[in-house]
């Protein structure tokens, strides 16, 4: 029976989940409990699915790249342009109208959030055309970006950090609707569309051969660039809707922090979700359970109270652990090497 | 045999090499004279490339005696070879574009100085010393410059410059010609008499009949793994030479061959004029009809590959024209091809044919999904029925539909390949080499499943290097050489016809 479940591709992220929360339960026996306060759920695990919204949904558009043999390391500028452009659009300033005191935007909501959003579609497109139609390699095609959209999302708010004063923007990332997070409805409606396009289209198919044979891929009339491309852009898109998420959640914006080392989280959250680098085969529900390892192993540090100065050290170990235990190859080699001494016999 | 009196600088005698069993050379001999062209033919598999990779040291011959000047010798690696004197140019040029001509003439045996054997490249002696090795072929080029900004044929004369040592005695030179145009041919063949004037002895390897009789001077022809005989090249008519290569007299009639089908019709489903590319395909005239087989014929190299490329919009031309029903179109991609009704059964099954880790009911699917788009998605259970239809229909075995294609056997990724386009319906269907590297009895199922499509309506572009398929299947061939089209037989033609067609220049 165990057998079974571990050949499952997705069963060591999950139990590695499961690891990390019941870690979290001996240390701190109050993680598992939700009670209902101020109209809303409120605990760690609402906590941890509400931190984990931003990187869920870049992991979603980094996953579809490295299915198709890409990378996409500019995502946590993306992450910054669109949260600078939100932030900035929206300002917000306390104005009194008729004597009272009312929050009011620079420009209309709705404009400012498709706005940040259109330019992060733009900046994965640019991605896209310079990986598919120039034939850039994908790390450096958005090395570009990641370095220059640092300066942009700098420009935007003018090298300042701007704090946003428009109580309607915070709904989107500290919000809740039906006593859950509002972010998590938004993951859960991108998730929903994106799972429908790959089951019920040729989308997935098409993404698959693309990154498992490029050549084959284009040998049989798949558009393969076109298709590369659009993948770049939606992991844009991704991108910006975390932008917006983060950027409301502080309520504010900061061109040099905001997403900082988000595309490392991300290519982590795939690649312990079983999305293998090399591309082709992906699992969307893997990089979910991923991104959400991390968030909990983050949330873990914390909460155990590790030194600030060595919190990265210690999340690295674990996340190396934790790779090494996913590995077949690796637990092939260790349960040899657990068995050789009874084999061997000599020793006494 | 020969009027050379000189002694053999280069003789290998009794020469065997298996691979796992299976011999690939047996009883081979090879004897090489200075100053003289020695063209070593066979056709693919005849154990060519494997003589050469025992000749520099690559493999170790399990049997058998090379003598270099009367001593024996067993290099073990190509360095040892080299250093006996037996220089390799291979068919790719194995050179670093991004280095300049000096550092890879040099690459990995610079002259150093300074302390304790040097640690410091003599930078002056290098490019005093290439300039010294090129001037030695006639090249006067910067040697200073990045290899990456000369042309070609330049290139191939650097890695000969870096082959030849000072002492070479043997230069041997694997299709050297393969990707140079006629000009740049005749400067390596300056070159290569420059060098057979100064006592080297040069083995060349070519697919290019014309190109060995123009420079060669004995010719030593292998067939299976077994020497067939060595010959000086003005005793062995082009005839001779394909008989040896085939093992079998020229002027046998095939009784296999095609009588003209009824479903061949008059409606002339494609045609090229003058289509070609440059380097690639000279100017091509071509008709193909509804319900007809076309065999396109010639040796490897030829352009049949090519002009299967065009006419599936894998590479663009840049001269003539191709209608589809009367219509002069445009393909710029694969996608446009296959919105036309056309399907290409690529060469390389493995790196351009099959997705390995999809599964069979995925690969089959692949192709009409492709042309349906993305949004008319065939469900599982349309894809499945699809590829049961298939796996049923031409037989191909496989544990079941959900096995990944990478784990068929070759034959039967072929007919999955071929039944991903059965799929889309096509008009015209191209297969090149679909029966390479496949058992016979699956070849036998695919041939036979070719004529039935062709008596369906479909038309069909046939390639193939085993001519003996190419004239059973074909309701005409058109014949290649040297990337153009050399001629058109009729249906029921004979092997030896079209034979006699490739060598034609020289009959």
């Amino acid at each position: 029976m165990f057998k079974t479940f571990s050949r499952h591709p997705r069963a060591w992220p999950l139990l590695t989940l499961l690891l990390l929360l019941i870690v979290n339960v001996v240390f701190n026996p109050g993680f598992l409990h939700i009670e209902w306060r101020d109209g809303h759920l409120y605990g760690s695990l609402i906590d941890i699915l509400n931190r984990a919204a931003p990187l869920v949904l870049v992991s979603l558009g980094m996953t579809l790249v490295i299915a198709t043999r890409g990378i996409d390391i500019s995502v946590g500028a993306v992450v910054a342009i669109s949260a600078a452009l939100a932030a900035w659009m929206i300002g917000g300033a306390l104005v009194v109208q008729d004597g009272v005191a009312v929050h009011a935007s620079r420009f209309p909501m709705p404009l400012a959030i498709l706005a940040a959003l259109g330019v992060a579609v733009v900046c994965g497109l640019w991605n896209g055309v310079l990986v598919a139609r120039i034939g850039m390699q994908p790390i450096i095609a958005t090395l570009i970006l990641m370095v220059a959209g640092r300066g942009i999302a700098q420009l935007i708010t003018g090298g300042q950090i701007i704090t946003i004063y428009y109580a309607p923007f915070f709904f989107l990332g500290s919000g809740y609707l039906a006593g859950l997070p509002f972010s998590l409805f938004i993951v859960a409606l991108v998730y929903g569309v994106l799972h429908l396009a790959m089951t019920r289209t040729a989308l997935g198919l098409f993404i698959q051969a693309v990154g498992i044979n490029p050549v084959a891929a284009r040998g049989v009339g798949i558009q393969a660039r076109k298709l590369t491309v659009w993948v770049y852009a939606f992991c844009g898109f991704c991108a910006g809707v975390a932008g917006l998420l983060i950027s409301s959640n502080v309520k504010s914006a900061d061109g040099n922090n905001a997403g900082q080392l988000l595309e490392l989280d991300a290519i982590l959250a795939v690649t312990l979700g079983g999305t293998a680098l090399t591309g082709g085969r992906f699992s969307l529900f893997g990089s979910v359970i991923g991104a959400l390892i991390i968030q909990t192993l983050t949330y873990a540090i914390y909460s155990l109270g590790v030194p600030p100065e060595i919190n990265l050290v210690v999340k690295a170990v674990v996340v190396f652990a934790v790779m090494l235990l996913q590995s077949a190859e690796f637990r092939a080699t260790l349960s040899v090497w657990m068995h050789r001494p009874a084999h061997a016999g000599g020793r006494a | 045999m020969t009027g050379t009196s000189a002694l053999p600088v280069l003789e290998l005698t009794g020469i065997d090499k298996e691979f796992a069993a299976n011999p690939v050379l047996r009883g081979v001999q090879l004897r090489l004279y200075p100053g003289e062209i020695h063209a070593l033919m066979g056709q693919n598999g005849a154990g060519k490339s494997t003589l050469i990779k025992v000749l520099t040291g690559v493999l170790e011959s399990s049997g058998g005696q090379m003598l270099l000047m009367g001593q024996s010798i067993r290099p073990d690696s190509p360095l040892a070879a080299q250093k006996l004197g037996i220089s390799t140019v291979y068919q790719e040029v194995n050179l670093c574009p991004n280095l300049s001509v000096a550092e890879n003439v040099f690459a990995g045996r610079y002259p150093r100085y300074g302390w304790t054997q040097g640690y410091r490249i003599d930078w002056s002696t290098v490019h005093r010393r290439a300039r010294e090795l090129l001037a030695r072929i006639g090249l006067d080029i910067d040697v200073t410059q990045l290899l990456a900004t000369f042309p070609v044929a330049v290139q191939q004369l650097v890695a000969i410059a870096r082959a030849l040592g000072v002492e070479s005695k043997v230069l041997i030179l694997d299709e050297p010609t393969s990707s140079l145009d006629e000009d740049e041919v005749q400067k390596l063949f300056e070159v290569l008499r420059r060098l057979r004037g100064e006592g080297l002895a040069i083995v060349f390897v070519s697919h290019f009949l014309n190109q060995v009789y123009a420079i060669s001077d004995r010719i030593t022809v292998l067939r299976n793994g077994e020497w067939v005989g060595e010959w000086m090249a003005d005793a062995l008519p082009p005839q001779a030479l394909i008989s040896a290569m085939l093992g079998r007299e020229f002027a046998v009639q095939n009784t296999h061959a095609g009588q003209q089908r009824d479903s061949a019709s008059d409606v002339v489903l494609l045609q090229t004029q003058g289509l070609g590319q440059a380097g690639r395909l000279q100017p091509v005239d071509l008709k193909l009809h509804a319900g007809e087989v076309l065999g396109l014929a010639g040796l490897l190299g030829a352009g049949r590959t090519e002009l299967a490329r065009l006419l599936f919009g894998l590479e663009t031309s840049d001269k003539g024209s191709l209608q589809i029903d009367g219509q002069t179109v445009q393909l710029s991609n694969p996608a446009d091809a296959v919105q036309f009704g056309i399907a290409l059964c690529p060469e390389e099954r493995k790196t351009d044919g099959i997705v390995a880790e999809l599964s069979v009911r995925e690969n089959i699917a692949l192709a009409l999904q492709a042309r349906l788009g993305v949004r008319k998605f065939l469900s599982i259970a349309e894809q499945t029925t699809l590829a049961e239809h298939f796996v049923k229909t031409l037989g191909i075995k496989t544990a079941s539909i959900e096995t990944p294609i990478g784990l068929l056997s070759g034959g039967n990724q072929q007919k999955a390949v071929i039944a991903r386009w059965l799929a889309t319906d096509p008009r015209l269907l191209i297969l090149d080499e679909p029966t390479r590297g496949i058992d016979v009895a699956a070849k036998q199922e695919i041939m036979e499943e070719i004529l039935r499509l062709a008596r369906a309506g479909m038309a069909v572009l046939f390639i193939s290097s085993e001519m003996s398929e190419v004239v059973r299947v074909s309701d005409r061939i058109a014949v290649l050489r040297d990337r153009r089209k050399v001629g058109e037989l009729p249906g029921g033609s004979t092997e030896d016809q079209v034979y006699r067609l490739i060598a034609a220049d020289h009959v």
